[in-house]
């Protein structure tokens, strides 16, 4: 690892890759992009390319799963083998164990769940790219891609972590950033509720940091909020038009 | 967890909450009773059990030698394990470990690693090709909620309580001479779960408070008064209010624990 000799961030307070502290990398989401799952989304987020998919609210499998009073939502982390430098093997490892059930947990309060007894929705999230950020991202993905279901949602669940970079608060966190910075904070948020739905953190930050970072992070998922309502209406339009 | 009992339950607890006071007796801020115990497990290199009220949970550390990360090549290695004992819980069952005990190992080896607790780059031998590689076994014996802090605390306590062999190299061979040295530590965190319920927050909430939270929130922080980790769990939210509070809470908590514990 060289990188360890290049400034993460340069004198004038730009990053390795080109942005200021508050700036999010490009994100383009795209909305129906399978034609077999009730609802599908596709994120790029910088090199980030994920792919969500969401079947249900339909009868659960195995049957003795299903909850008499509410729907369980159950969700499935995966990163391809080819997604990172070094092969990943394909086994499900402790890490996507982890990020399967707090990814689920982010998404859970935005949905009805008494609404839909003895149903279960499964949402299933590939990681095709990895480059930092990917449970952010997925969240994304896997929000629009149950809304796109056509489950009823309370708000849109997004995504964006803060984290500290040689000793700045910055946003949206590149691969060598999470690996190289001192500390990562990835958090969903429900925008019009005002809640956060996950929050994470790993590294040193002092409480006033904390309360920065969170605070950045919560202004960088507004920012994506808004392509994500874009994103669905792009889909929506366009159908109403053919109709016309 | 029988969804009709706790529903009963979920009213009583709230209504004593709303009160400011719980069915233990306890406020919204306070642990429960907390007993540790080194050196348990005589062939284990450094061991702990911790009671935290009723919730139970051993640590065995054991010590050996293998390769570093190719990333780190000068660093020892930690890894952390937790296994849910099916007699802890009649909702624990044998078998491959669950998403409730990778989560709980993973927050507690986050706490560790983040807070370089392990001077790891003392447990290197060779550079590159031999370290000392920690192993820490979590085994959760009774189950009477906030596994997380139970369990961060008798890891905590079974390191600090580990020797490692003494060794010298001879030849490019590793030789283990007589007696032991301490693990070096840098580092004491100090891990506080928050649960919320129906809006209030709770530190070190027990079984039955458990079932009925909406969430809970995981602050490890160490000496300096930094967070090194955090962990939100739960099908619920925190408003952003709500986290801040939290991480007040857990700070001064940790604080207290920390003079209490002595560490």
């Amino acid at each position: 690892m060289n990188e360890k000799q290049d400034k993460l961030i340069d004198k004038k307070g730009i990053r390795l890759d080109g942005r200021k502290a508050d700036e999010l990398r490009p994100i383009k989401l795209q909305v129906g992009v399978l034609s077999n799952a009730d609802g599908s989304a596709y994120v790029e987020h910088g090199k980030n390319k994920i792919l969500a998919g969401a079947f249900g609210p339909r009868e659960m499998h195995p049957k003795h799963l299903a909850q008499p009073d509410r729907m369980v939502l159950r969700c499935r982390y995966h990163m391809a083998p080819f997604s990172v430098p070094e092969r990943k093997s394909p086994a499900p490892s402790r890490r996507e164990v982890e990020l399967s059930k707090v990814i689920r947990e982010s998404l859970e309060p935005a949905l009805f769940l008494e609404l839909y007894p003895r149903t279960g929705v499964d949402v299933f999230i590939e990681v095709l790219q990895a480059d930092g950020g990917t449970r952010c991202a997925s969240i994304i993905a896997a929000a629009l891609a149950i809304a796109d279901a056509g489950v009823p949602m309370k708000d849109l669940v997004v995504a964006c972590a803060a984290g500290k970079v040689e000793d700045t608060i910055v946003v949206d966190l590149f691969d060598a950033e999470d690996k190289l910075g001192e500390a990562d904070v990835p958090v969903a948020y429900m925008p019009n509720l005002n809640a956060i739905t996950l929050l994470q953190m790993d590294g040193i930050l002092s409480p006033d940091e904390f309360e920065k970072a969170v605070n950045m992070a919560v202004d960088g998922c507004k920012k994506i909020y808004e392509v994500q309502k874009e994103a669905l209406k792009t889909k929506y339009m366009v159908v109403k038009e053919v109709e016309e | 967890m029988s969804s009709l009992i706790t529903k009963v339950r979920l009213k009583q607890i709230e209504q004593t909450i709303e009160k400011n006071k719980r069915l233990d007796d306890r406020s919204s801020t306070d642990y429960r009773e907390i007993k540790i115990e080194q050196g348990v497990i005589e062939k284990a290199e450094g061991s702990a059990r911790v009671l935290l009220g009723k919730t139970q949970v051993l640590v065995g550390i054991k010590v050996e030698t293998g390769e570093p990360f190719p990333d780190t090549p000068n660093d020892g290695v930690m890894t952390v394990n937790a296994e849910l004992v099916p007699l802890a819980s009649p909702n624990f069952e044998p078998g491959p470990p669950d998403e409730n005990s990778i989560e709980l190992a993973r927050v507690v080896d986050r706490g560790i690693r983040e807070s370089h607790a392990i001077d790891t780059e003392k447990l290197c031998i060779e550079p590159g090709k031999k370290v000392f590689v920690v192993f820490v076994d979590v085994y959760v014996l009774n189950h009477d909620g906030n596994l997380i802090d139970a369990s961060a605390m008798a890891a905590m306590a079974a390191l600090m309580n580990t020797k490692m062999p003494n060794y010298e190299i001879k030849d490019g061979e590793l030789k283990i001479k007589q007696g032991y040295t301490p693990l070096p530590m840098k580092s004491h965190p100090v891990t506080v779960t928050i649960g919320k319920i129906n809006g209030h927050l709770i530190v070190d909430p027990w079984i039955e408070e458990e079932s009925v939270m909406d969430s809970r929130i995981t602050f490890t922080t160490n000496e300096d008064g930094n967070i090194c980790a955090i962990q939100k769990g739960g099908s619920s939210y925190f408003t952003p209010q709500q986290i801040l509070e939290a991480s007040k809470i857990a700070l001064d908590k940790a604080a207290e624990l920390r003079k209490k514990l002595d560490w």
